[in-house]
């Protein structure tokens, strides 16, 4: 009988073509509304790396004054120091770790057409590479062994690439920054990361990375960060006072593969700063954190209360066109009150009844979502082209192409269900003069 | 098959009180041909209602076939409705934006007859009816007494027991009117029970029975045979002749 049903609610949406358009239209539009919201707030909060997200975690130790927190919630700096990065890294203690900061320099093509341009990238380990998982191109990762020898190499991104080889492998050649030769050791593909969420201090959506080099290259070079900078005491004169300094400028992650090593590392933190109060330093309680990245995207609250309170107010906006639909659709069943007795007269039982008409509200809401669908897309369009920077999180995925018509189908039923009920009540006897 | 005894129809609201059957009582019997007649209000419409279990009674006893329909639930009194009863409206009451095969096909889909069952049943009355032709026409490409013999055909495609019909000439001119009801005639003679509600007296004289409905009432007349003897007086090849006709001017 399903079929049966679908069948009659496809032909009831021709019989009244205007009343059709006005249901069809009104829950696309509160679709629409609801999903554009929808889609951003699910792209910005939704998991980046799904199969290993439980096990890189983001490192977190107060070192912050002893008289004031470094949050008023008791919450410890979003970064690390580099003495701090340094020596965990030193450690080794987790199965994989990358310290890590954000990095501005001039590029010096040697293309004469190209003018120099300056490049935003990330100062990083080697194990960056296999605890993010970018996919490579051409050539490989830096290796530990460059890592240790601070070897001027460098992975260029894909844009990057384009921009200077025309996308051609250019493993093996030289660039230029900041008058200093590097050599190509890889070229990323497309990346598609919905957030930088591996360096949220600094804004989850920034344009990615241009370029990647080593770490100890760029402490060599006296590099000092483009990114967020943070001291609650003057950090002194000169680079190596600065290094040796509390101010926090990096990210700190670990990749740890079992909940035991999580413990070990954990305890292996606590040790740490212990050992760093006997010097002096971390005059707060011990406050170290050790957050997975969903926790981290959620302590950083990359879905924004302004993206909350816009996609509560789009479901307000679904609520209205649903009980706008509600009276259309009363008033479409109501007129069907002839064919309701005759159909009971036939043989159908209030049950039959309500099936039909659940159903036919289900094809409204069908429709209602393929119109929904289309002006979602159109509403992400604008969503991207008014904040460029949502780029990454104004695209619809199947889940959410999938959300989209179920929420239509579902909303339409619901709207269904008082018309429905009362379309079972109709008394067949006074429709029909038998 | 069908027997009510002593029934009862009250009609309640907050300040009246209104008795539409009162201690009614008929007997059907299987394979009669009952016509109702009796003046607007007399209760003809609500017996026909409590007969096609479209409304419930406040009194009384309704076998249906032998099936004591009083406590039936929903899905129950549906079901014997659909398996056991056929109805003819006066005004047809075919769904328009349905083509002949699919509003023939309303009753069967819910008796769950299978696909080729339901083609069968459904090509087989559309012919009885002269209809076969126009299966996939729509109501309002045919005539009146062309859409009764749909919804005569739609009555009878799941073979009920009982065809209950209000004024099914009502709504139509005296030939085609003559047509519908030799229809029901042929049907009656092949054993379909058929209870007419109608306010002609020429066509309740062509009944084998009439009974007669003043306020919530019975009466039975004994005089019918006499009447149909007057009306019919050796017309019935006239009468086929005249349904013929009726048929292929269509």
């Amino acid at each position: 009988m399903f079929t049966y049903y679908l069948q009659l609610g496809m032909r009831s949406l021709r019989r009244n073509p205007i009343l059709t358009a006005l249901m069809v239209v009104g829950i696309g539009l509160g679709i629409a509304a609801s999903m554009t919201t929808l889609t951003v707030m699910h792209l910005m909060g939704s998991d980046p790396i799904p199969w290993k997200s439980d096990k890189l975690h983001y490192v977190q130790l107060d070192n912050w004054s002893a008289d004031e927190a470094y949050y008023d919630d008791g919450r410890p700096p979003d970064q690390v120091t580099y003495r701090d990065a340094v020596a965990l890294m030193e450690a080794g203690k987790a199965d994989k770790q990358a310290a890590m900061f954000k990095l501005a320099l001039p590029f010096q093509p040697d293309n004469k057409d190209l003018k120099p341009f300056r490049a935003l990238g990330r100062v990083t380990y080697t194990d960056f590479f296999g605890m993010f998982e970018p996919p490579f191109r051409y050539g490989a990762p830096w290796s530990k062994a460059q890592d240790a020898a601070h070897e001027r190499v460098i992975v260029l991104g894909k844009d990057l690439n384009e921009k200077l080889f025309g996308g051609q492998d250019s493993v093996g050649k030289s660039v230029r920054m900041d008058d200093i030769d590097y050599t190509v050791v890889g070229v990323l593909d497309d990346w598609n990361l919905r957030s930088r969420y591996y360096d949220l201090t600094n804004g989850p959506f920034e344009d990615p990375d241009e370029f990647f080099m080593p770490f100890t290259t760029a402490i060599d070079l006296k590099q000092r960060s483009t990114g967020n900078n943070s001291c609650w005491k003057s950090p002194g004169d000169g680079w190596d006072s600065y290094l040796d300094s509390d101010c926090v400028w990096m990210q700190m992650w670990v990749q740890l593969d079992s909940p035991q090593r999580l413990a070990e590392y954990a305890s292996f933190l606590d040790s740490y700063v212990g050992e760093q109060k006997k010097l002096g330093r971390f005059p707060r309680p011990l406050n170290n954190r050790l957050l997975d990245v969903n926790e981290w995207i959620a302590d950083q609250e990359v879905v924004s209360s302004d993206v909350q309170v816009q996609t509560g107010l789009a479901f307000a906006f679904l609520i209205v066109c649903l009980v706008n639909t509600v009276g259309l659709l009363l008033a479409k069943f109501t007129r069907k009150s002839g064919e309701i007795g005759l159909r009971r007269a036939l043989g159908a039982s209030r049950r039959d009844v309500f099936s039909q008409f659940l159903i036919e509200s289900g094809v409204v809401g069908l429709s209602g979502g393929i119109l929904g669908l289309a002006l979602t897309g159109l509403g992400l369009l604008g969503v991207r082209s008014l904040y460029s920077s949502l780029k990454t999180v104004t695209q619809l995925d199947w889940t959410m192409i999938g959300v989209t018509i179920a929420l239509a189908v579902v909303s339409a039923i619901l709207a269904g269900l008082y018309p429905t009920w009362r379309a079972c009540r109709v008394q067949p006897a006074a429709q029909l003069k038998i | 098959m069908l027997k009510m005894t002593h029934l009862q129809k009250v009609y309640q609201t907050h300040l009246i009180e209104t008795h539409a059957l009162r201690d009614f009582s008929i007997h059907v019997r299987e394979g009669e041909f009952v016509a109702v007649t009796g003046p607007s209000g007399s209760g003809k419409t609500t017996f026909l209602n409590i007969a096609g279990l479209l409304e419930e009674f406040t009194g009384g006893e309704y076998l249906l076939d032998g099936v004591d329909v009083s406590g039936l639930n929903d899905n129950a009194r549906s079901k014997l409705r659909n398996e056991k009863i056929g109805f003819i409206f006066q005004s047809f009451n075919l769904i328009p934006d349905l083509n002949l095969f699919d509003n023939v096909d309303v009753p069967l889909r819910y008796r769950g007859f299978a696909a080729a069952d339901r083609k069968k049943r459904i090509e087989e009355s559309l012919t009885r009816v002269g209809l076969s032709s126009r299966m996939k026409h729509y109501p309002s490409e045919l005539s009146g007494g062309q859409q009764q013999r749909v919804a005569i055909a739609r009555a009878l495609a799941g073979s009920p027991r009982l065809l209950l019909a209000d004024e099914p000439t009502g709504n139509l001119d005296s030939l085609m009117a003559r047509g519908v009801l030799e229809l029901l005639e042929e049907i009656n003679r092949q054993g379909t029970t058929i209870v007419m509600v109608t306010h002609d007296p020429e066509l309740a004289a062509r009944a084998q029975r009439n009974v007669h409905v003043i306020d919530g009432q019975v009466t039975d007349f004994d005089d019918v045979p006499r009447l149909r003897e007057a009306h019919s007086g050796g017309g019935s090849h006239a009468s086929e002749d005249r349904f013929a006709s009726a048929s292929n001017s269509q």
